[in-house]
């Protein structure tokens, strides 16, 4: 069996999301939310680990597509729209177009040096101790015994969201449009011909 | 000693053990029962089918009435109206639930075990359901769309397309083709990426399939109601482009590599003026929800958003034109252009593998063609208003008479049914461009085209709330000219449509273009 060892993995994993969702209060959603959560988890390691270019972008698809999926769990629907269109839609495609445009080989293999495999594991840490902190430093009410507000319908409206977008945050929006014009405008003097 | 060239080396015909062959014994079983039971009586079943469908949903609906309000409840606030959908799109005021069901066991002194009730709480039984359906509506998308798109291309080439299989007009083509795609060997090319060779056929339906979640047929026929439904079709059919992308590369072939690198280049680039002209009618609206765009276009004809202003004109326009880009139909279908590329990214592929691609194009199709009905021509809503006694009128005959004739899936159907029949109309008619002439097409011409309606019908909509009387007036007169020469165009293609069906014995080849009106 040639499948068989993967096939019995996904099948353990599968057990265990069950497990862990029927000791919740909410078996459905945990079930969907530790499935998601393993397969982000997952592809976002094997997009570390993995040394072909258009495996990772692949990985990289499924980290991508998971958090869109546990936005949808939340009912932060613009979040997710926006977290396809932008990031899987937008980003990745380049990504593999720039791949398979500029590298010699197209069927190239990362071969990364220590130095580096030590500053990115350096930078990860240090990444996720940050998150750690944010995210202990905020209140989480539902922990704190709260109970559970309709998540879905007090959540932000498309309109109250453009609304904060170009009142409350306005400058860092412009700034933000400000950043990508030049970016713009920088890979449009970059990619015209040259003058003869 | 001649010797005879084996362009491969012949493989030993696999032999079933186990579960497969278990399965394989089924199969055969079962075709020899049902194969004559299906021969005989064909209607008959398909009938069966169609009303025991249609009585499931319905019987399901029924019992699961006040979860789907609970629901509805949670997601939409108390705004939105509740109902469970029936054909034809009315809805239905009160009926048994899982509570009553339960609490009618308790009396009887039936032991309901609660826990065992949860997997059939939060709508579960309905998704799967729907999910099904969703499933059903795609596969008859395909079948019936390769059918038609063949029936299409042989009467434009002066042929008559399939007309053998099934009787009537080779109607079950697509389903003999089907069976015959299934039967064929999956051949993975030796050199290919085998993985991604595999997902890239998958990562091509799913998203379609994905579509039809948030695709509204009726105000009640939508899967989820979601308040972004635009975006989501938007990112849905963005991610379609990947599968392209990675079946040419995993195919390692330099034709479907190509392929695949067209297709990212063009889908790239008209996603932009798709998602701005897709801007102009969101501007109007004020929302992203298709049932909001639809609910602003129930007064007929006058009141759709193809007619709200010249802007909304255009922008239909350069959609349909991007739309046709992004789901790779002619004039823009170079990524499988078979003259010079073989047939592109899904050279490579055979089998029920490459009808999965298939699969994918027409549900793609249709998808974007509802896109273009909701945002532009009137959505579900029939080109005349609904009387207001009708309208107000609960009773279930009046909804009937309302969804036939007035509002309703039927009449969205039709439109995007329509709309797809331009599309092959289209893929049959113009020649293939250059990528070159794609690129410029979308850079230098549809771009700044789309950006200065998006600019115009900005002021356009500001003037429409501020700037008074005199300018109401001149964007009333304005819809109404842009609604007589939308009439005046359909009724022109109508006429067309009825004088080539009433000479298609006499029109053959180039002679055709001689017999039209007004040659």
């Amino acid at each position: 069996m040639k499948y068989g060892l993967s096939i019995a993995a996904g099948l353990g994993v599968l057990g265990l999301a069950c497990l862990a969702a029927l000791l919740s209060r909410n078996p459905l959603d945990a079930f969907v939310f530790y499935c998601f959560g393993g397969l982000m988890m997952g592809s976002s390691l094997a997009v570390v680990i993995t040394r072909n270019i258009v495996h990772t972008a692949v990985w990289l698809l499924g980290t991508l597509g998971s958090a869109a999926c546990l936005f949808f769990l939340m009912a932060a629907n613009l979040l997710a729209a926006v977290q396809l269109i932008v990031y899987a839609g937008g980003i990745l495609i380049l990504i593999v177009f720039g791949v398979m445009l500029t590298a010699r080989n197209p069927y190239m293999r990362t071969q990364p040096k220590r130095g580096e495999v030590v500053m990115a594991c350096l930078a990860g840490v240090i990444l996720f101790g940050a998150l750690v902190g944010v995210s202990m430093a905020g209140p989480w009410p539902v922990l704190a015994g709260a109970p559970e507000a309709g998540s879905a319908a007090t959540a932000a409206s498309v309109r109250e969201f453009g609304n904060a977008l170009l009142t409350q945050y306005l400058i860092p929006f412009e700034a933000a449009s400000a950043l990508l014009l030049s970016v713009l405008i920088g890979a449009a003097y970059l990619a015209r011909p040259e003058k003869r | 000693m001649s010797r005879v060239y084996v362009p491969w080396t012949p493989r030993p015909t696999p032999h079933y053990r186990g579960p497969a062959r278990l399965l394989a014994g089924m199969a055969v079983l079962m075709y020899r029962v049902f194969g004559p039971v299906v021969r005989t009586l064909p209607g008959p079943i398909l009938l069966g089918a169609t009303v025991g469908a249609g009585v499931l949903a319905w019987a399901v609906g029924l019992l699961y009435y006040d979860v789907n309000q609970a629901l509805e409840a949670l997601h939409h606030g108390a705004a939105k109206p509740a109902g469970w959908a029936l054909p034809l799109g009315m809805t239905i005021e009160s009926a048994w639930s899982v509570r009553q069901l339960e609490d009618v066991g308790r009396s009887l002194g039936l032991w309901m075990p609660g826990r065992a009730m949860w997997v059939f709480q939060f709508l579960l039984v309905r998704d799967v359901v729907g999910l099904l359906g969703i499933i059903t509506f795609v596969s008859l998308v395909a079948v019936i769309g390769i059918w038609g798109e063949r029936k299409v291309a042989g009467h434009m080439q002066s042929r008559p397309g399939p007309m053998r299989v099934g009787g009537w007009h080779g109607w079950s083509q697509s389903v003999a083709d089907g069976i015959k795609l299934l039967s064929k060997e999956d051949l993975i090319p030796r050199s290919a990426d085998g993985v991604l060779f595999r997902l890239a056929p998958y990562l091509a339906f799913v998203p379609a399939l994905a579509g039809f979640i948030a695709l509204p047929f009726s105000a009640y026929w939508v899967f989820r109601d979601l308040d972004v439904s635009l975006l989501f079709l938007l990112a849905v059919l963005g991610i379609e482009v990947l599968s392209v992308i990675l079946a040419g590369w995993a195919s390692n072939n330099k034709w479907s590599l190509f392929g695949g690198m067209r297709e990212a280049c063009q889908v790239v680039s008209y996603e932009i003026p798709m998602g701005m002209s897709l801007l102009i009618p969101v501007m109007v609206c004020e929302s992203l929800r298709f049932n909001d765009m639809a609910a602003r276009q129930d007064a007929g004809w006058f009141s759709w958003l193809a007619f709200h202003s010249p802007w909304t004109f255009i922008a239909m326009f350069t959609y349909f034109i991007s739309s046709l880009a992004s789901c790779k139909r002619a004039p823009f279908d170079l990524p499988e252009g078979e003259s010079e590329l073989v047939s592109g990214f899904h050279t490579e592929y055979s089998g029920f593998r490459w009808s999965l691609f298939f699969f994918a194009e027409y549900a793609a199709m249709f998808i974007v063609s509802g896109i273009l009905v909701i945002a532009f021509l009137g959505a579900w809503h029939a080109p005349w208003p609904a009387p207001d006694w009708l309208r107000e009128n609960q009773g279930l005959g009046y909804q009937f008479l309302h969804g036939l004739a007035f509002s309703g899936p039927i009449w969205f159907i039709i439109k995007c049914a329509l709309l797809v029949w331009l599309q092959m109309w289209l893929r049959w008619t113009l020649p293939r461009i250059r990528i070159d002439q794609v690129l410029y097409s979308c850079i230098q011409v549809m771009l700044p085209l789309v950006m200065v309606c998006l600019l115009a019908s900005t002021f356009w909509e500001l003037w429409l709330g501020s700037a008074g009387e005199a300018f109401s007036l001149l964007a009333y007169i304005v819809s109404r000219i842009l609604g007589i020469i939308g009439l005046i165009a359909l009724f022109a293609t109508l006429y067309v449509i009825a004088h080539g069906f009433s000479n298609r014995r006499t029109l053959v080849g180039t002679m055709a273009v001689d017999l039209l009106p007004g040659a």
